[in-house]
C-alpha cells in the first residue's frame, strides 16, 4: 500500500471517527462556553489559513501567481454579491483560466 | 382536520425534503471540482473516490489534496485534514439531541454529519421534519457528491492541465466561500481568520508543509479566550 493510500484511509477514518464522536459523546463536554467558542472558531482559522497558503505559496516559498490571485479576487467579488457557492467557484476558476488563456501566467 | 391544517401539515412534510434535495444537488455537483482537483493534485481516481465515499466532508478532502499538490508531508496533511473535520463533531452534538439515532442507525447517520445536513436539520420546526430534512439532504448530497467526484476525476485527465482550467483556484475559493458567512457574522471571526492566515503564511518558509495550517488553530484559541462568551454577553 502506498503512503498516499495510507493518508487517504487515515483521513477517512479520522473524519468518520470525529463525526461519530459527536453523535456519541455526552452533552456535558461542551458545557464550557469557552470550549464551545474555540470549537466554533477553529474552522474559521484553519480555512482562512488554507485559503491563504494555497493562494500565495508553493511548497516552502511564496508564489504569487497573478492568474490565481485574480481568480481568488473574483471569488471574493462573487461572495460580496451573495452569489451561490457554485457561482463563486466558477467565477474563480473561470477568471484564472481566462487570464492564462490570454497569456497571463 | 381543517383544509388549512391539512395544507400546513403537507407543507411540513414536503418542505424539509425539497430544501434538502435542492441543497444536496447544488452542493453535490461541486464534487466535480473535488474530483478534478484531487486528480490534478496527484491522487488516483480511486483515491479521490475513496475520500468522497468514506471521509465525505469537502473541506478535509480539499485540504488533503491541497497538501499533496504542494508536495507536503502526508502525516501533517492527514492531521490537518482530520482537524478540519473536527467541526463535524460539534454538529454531531447538536444533531444527536434532535435526531436521537440509535444502534446501527447511528453508525450510518454519522457519515452524514456535515455542514449542509446540519443547516437543513436545524432549520426545521419539529423533530419529524428535522429527521426528514437530514435524510433528504444526506441521501441527495452523498449520491451527487460521489458521482460528481468520479466524473470530475475521470474528466480531468482528458481536459489537460488543471491549471489551464483554473482548478488550482477552486480549493482556496471554496474555503473562502465556506467561511464567508461566518466572517460576516462577527468581528472576532474576521480577526481569527486574518490571524490564522497570517500565522500560516508567516511560518510557511520554516515549517513542514501542512503544519502552518494546523498552527493557525492558535488564532482560534486566542479568539475564544479574548472574546466574551454568549453568557457574558447576555449578562451585560
Amino acid at each position: 500500500m502506498t503512503a498516499t493510500w495510507i493518508a487517504v484511509l487515515a483521513t477517512a477514518a479520522g473524519c468518520y471517527g470525529l463525526k461519530l464522536a459527536g453523535l456519541t459523546v455526552p452533552q456535558r463536554v461542551l458545557a464550557s462556553p469557552r470550549v464551545r467558542r474555540f470549537a466554533e472558531l477553529v474552522p474559521v482559522a484553519l480555512l482562512a489559513a488554507l485559503s491563504a497558503v494555497q493562494s500565495a505559496t508553493s511548497g516552502h516559498g511564496f508564489d504569487l501567481d497573478p492568474a490565481r490571485l485574480a481568480g481568488l479576487g473574483s471569488a471574493l467579488v462573487a461572495l460580496v454579491l451573495r452569489a451561490p457557492f457554485l457561482v463563486v467557484i466558477v467565477a474563480a476558476a473561470g477568471t484564472a483560466a481566462a487570464l492564462r488563456a490570454a497569456g497571463v501566467s | 382536520m381543517s383544509a388549512q391544517a391539512a395544507v400546513q401539515a403537507a407543507a411540513r412534510q414536503v418542505r424539509p425534503v425539497r430544501d434538502g434535495v435542492g441543497l444536496g444537488l447544488a452542493v453535490g455537483v461541486s464534487g466535480i471540482a473535488f474530483g478534478a482537483a484531487a486528480v490534478g493534485s496527484g491522487l488516483s481516481t480511486w483515491q479521490a473516490c475513496a475520500l468522497s465515499l468514506l471521509a465525505f466532508t469537502g473541506a478535509s478532502q480539499f485540504a488533503l489534496a491541497g497538501v499533496i499538490a504542494t508536495g507536503g508531508g502526508l502525516v501533517a496533511g492527514t492531521a490537518g485534514a482530520v482537524l478540519l473535520g473536527s467541526r463535524n463533531t460539534l454538529y454531531g452534538l447538536r444533531l444527536a439531541e434532535i435526531l436521537r439515532p440509535r444502534g446501527p442507525g447511528r453508525l450510518l447517520a454519522a457519515v452524514g454529519v456535515i455542514d449542509e445536513t446540519t443547516a437543513v436539520t436545524l432549520a426545521q420546526p419539529d423533530p419529524d421534519s428535522a429527521r426528514r430534512g437530514f435524510t433528504a439532504t444526506f441521501a441527495t448530497l452523498y449520491l451527487t457528491w460521489n458521482l460528481a467526484t468520479l466524473a470530475g476525476a475521470l474528466g480531468a485527465g482528458r481536459l489537460g492541465s488543471p491549471q489551464a482550467f483554473g482548478l488550482d483556484v477552486v480549493g482556496p475559493a471554496a474555503f473562502l466561500a465556506l467561511i464567508y458567512p461566518r466572517l460576516r457574522a462577527g468581528r472576532t471571526e474576521r480577526l481569527v481568520a486574518l490571524g490564522g492566515a497570517a500565522i500560516a503564511l508567516g511560518t510557511t518558509t520554516v515549517l513542514p508543509v501542512g503544519v502552518p495550517v494546523i498552527l493557525a488553530a492558535t488564532a482560534a484559541l486566542v479568539g475564544a479566550l479574548a472574546s466574551p462568551t454568549a453568557q457574558q454577553r447576555s449578562a451585560v
